[in-house]
């Protein structure tokens, strides 16, 4: 989201935050891949919000969606951009900020602080551009995994995250389900489905197709704006769903009559140019390249979340919209069916909203109510009220 | 809470799970009848509901919850994962009634099914000289606008078991606000029934 609010309401906002930067993978010492590759030295950009306790066990980690960046609550200094999780994370929010201490990171790959494809690589002094090597939602994870040993963290109370956020939540279940208490992965999927990849392909080809492109070696010469832009505006059709494009533009038109040309005549062409116009600003193109592969290879079915005779004592609340196509909920539901098979504590619940995917970042009131009482039972348990019985 | 205020089904239910069970409830509602047994009999619960707002009540009660309906929830679960299963009055809801009692037997040790009685003395007065359909306290509903799409009475209930080989391990009758003991199919308004699957 990049609606930039009005003046921060100091109430429930986290305020003013700083991103910090953490470095690893020092020669000699690289990451090695998923793909064989080492990658390395490697940073992540982060915020935090909150305090960690003495214990610590308060703290929660918070993923972001294939745009996203570490700014997820509060403003920086002298700006007005509110973080993208603003309306969840907070005092007295869902993921309060009173009572827990709140972790975000940029992926890796990603192009906000992270070590990414448009970083500098030591060893030629230039962006890394195409020679980046591929990445993986596991990587991702596994670079997080390194700054929550750093901040000295053993176990999450809670990891959480929407669409590639909520990959990245199964990703840790998976990688380390000991260090996870609990876990809300939502609009989400254990495995990237054909209609997905083929979005994810039609958005890769429409940034490779463009000359500005310049097989990946642009940086000198500035962003492959029409292809990126194009890459965009797909994405935020799948992003909303019919009904809420009728709520929000109906077939209103930009000057209120047809200008018989090519121009923007209906306000929702107007909205995702503006959207596209607005993204090459702020994204670089080859990590929008990198990271959707990244989702495609995506796959924890097959006994990859949960391999065979393990138990795990991780709490699951899983959440899907009911007008997400993008995420449909029958594959949250396939997460369910695995937790029940293995008799894994979770709950699940679909929230009738028509705002489609975008839901996970707009759909406030429903969303806290659960995740805000989830996390009280998963760190507080049950207050024996009686032992009468009843 | 006092103890009265307690609907009858629940303190019956309540009172036949043990400590530390686990426990699967079909059409778990608010969560009302999983709530105290998890709080007093630390039991391992998980609800089954469809309806959006009873799930978030659910979960403010700090229960587990699945947003599904009764038919689909089931068969993922293994064998015997649960020592009970309850269908506390949402069988009469429930289309494929024999898929869903086998399935319920097949992943718990035990399931109770709580009902309420078609048979009861004021349902039978209703029909037979007014000659319309019943309401009665457990059977609430209009014809036109009911949840429920099965009617039955305690001794259906029975021969259904015995059809089925079911075994009936106990059987609850219950009047309004006390334990009925005498000739249940006429004057119960709700049944409570602990089955197990019968010797093959």
């Amino acid at each position: 989201m990049t609606e930039t609010g009005n003046k921060t309401d100091k109430d429930n906002s986290v305020g003013v935050v700083k991103t910090q930067y953490y470095t690893y993978a020092m020669p000699g010492k690289e990451h090695k891949l998923e793909s064989g590759e080492k990658l390395g030295p490697i940073t992540l950009a982060y915020e935090t919000y909150g305090k960690l306790n003495k214990e610590k066990t308060n703290a929660i980690l918070a993923l972001h969606a294939l745009s996203g960046d570490a700014h997820a609550a509060g403003v920086h200094s002298g700006q007005d951009n509110k973080g993208w999780w603003d309306d969840m994370i907070g005092p007295g929010k869902a993921f309060d900020t009173n009572r827990y201490f709140v972790i975000c990171s940029n992926v890796i790959g990603g192009c906000k602080g992270s070590t990414g494809p448009s970083s500098i690589n030591e060893a030629t002094g230039k962006p890394y551009a195409l020679d980046f090597p591929f990445i993986t939602v596991a990587d991702m994870v596994h670079a997080q995994r390194h700054l929550i040993d750093f901040l000295g963290i053993d176990k999450l109370l809670c990891v959480t995250g929407g669409s590639m956020g909520g990959m990245q939540v199964l990703q840790w279940v998976a990688s380390y389900p000991e260090r996870v208490r609990s876990a809300i992965p939502i609009a989400t999927a254990l495995k990237h489905s054909p209609q997905q990849i083929a979005f994810n392909e039609v958005v890769r080809q429409s940034i490779m197709a463009d000359p500005a492109w310049r097989e990946g070696n642009y940086y000198e010469y500035g962003q492959p704006e029409k292809g990126l832009a194009l890459a965009r505006m797909i994405g935020h059709i799948t992003f909303m769903s019919d009904q809420s494009m009728e709520e929000k533009f109906s077939r209103r038109l930009t000057s209120g009559h047809f200008s018989f040309g090519f121009d923007a005549d209906f306000e929702v062409e107007g909205y995702l140019h503006y959207r596209g116009a607005n993204f090459v600003k702020r994204f670089d193109a080859n990590s929008y390249l990198y990271i959707t592969k990244a989702i495609d290879y995506f796959d924890l079915s097959g006994g990859r979340l949960i391999p065979g005779g393990k138990a795990i004592d991780t709490r699951f609340l899983i959440i899907s919209f009911k007008s997400d196509w993008l995420y449909p909920s029958y594959q949250s539901q396939e997460i369910v069916r695995l937790l029940k098979r293995k008799h894994v504590d979770a709950t699940y619940c679909e929230l009738r909203t028509t705002y489609g995917h975008d839901a996970f970042l707009v759909e406030v009131e429903e969303q806290t109510t659960l995740i805000k009482h989830f996390l009280d039972k998963t760190f507080n348990g049950y207050l024996v009220v009686s032992d009468h019985g009843i | 809470m006092a103890s009265e205020d307690i609907r009858l089904d629940h303190r019956i239910i309540y009172s036949i799970i043990g400590t530390e069970s686990r426990v699967l409830d079909l059409g778990c509602g608010e969560g009302e009848l999983l709530y105290p047994l998890v709080r007093d009999k630390q039991v391992r619960a998980q609800g089954i509901e469809l309806d959006d707002k009873a799930i978030q009540e659910c979960v403010k009660k700090g229960l587990s919850v699945f947003h599904d309906d009764i038919e689909h929830s089931l068969r993922e679960y293994p064998d015997n994962c649960f020592d009970y299963v309850i269908l506390n009055q949402s069988m009469q809801e429930v289309k494929n009634v024999d898929f869903v009692i086998h399935e319920a037997l097949r992943i718990g040790s035990r399931v109770i099914v709580g009902f309420p009685n078609f048979a009861f003395i004021r349902s039978r007065f209703m029909l037979f000289f007014r000659g319309k359909a019943p309401i009665t306290k457990s059977l609430p509903y209009t014809w036109f606008d009911t949840p429920n799409v099965r009617f039955l009475s305690i001794d259906d209930f029975s021969d259904f078991c015995t059809e089925k080989n079911i075994r009936i391990i106990e059987a609850h009758y219950l009047g309004e606000r006390r334990i009925i003991h005498f000739w249940p199919n006429l004057l119960a308004l709700n049944a409570i029934f602990v089955l197990t699957e019968g010797n093959a």
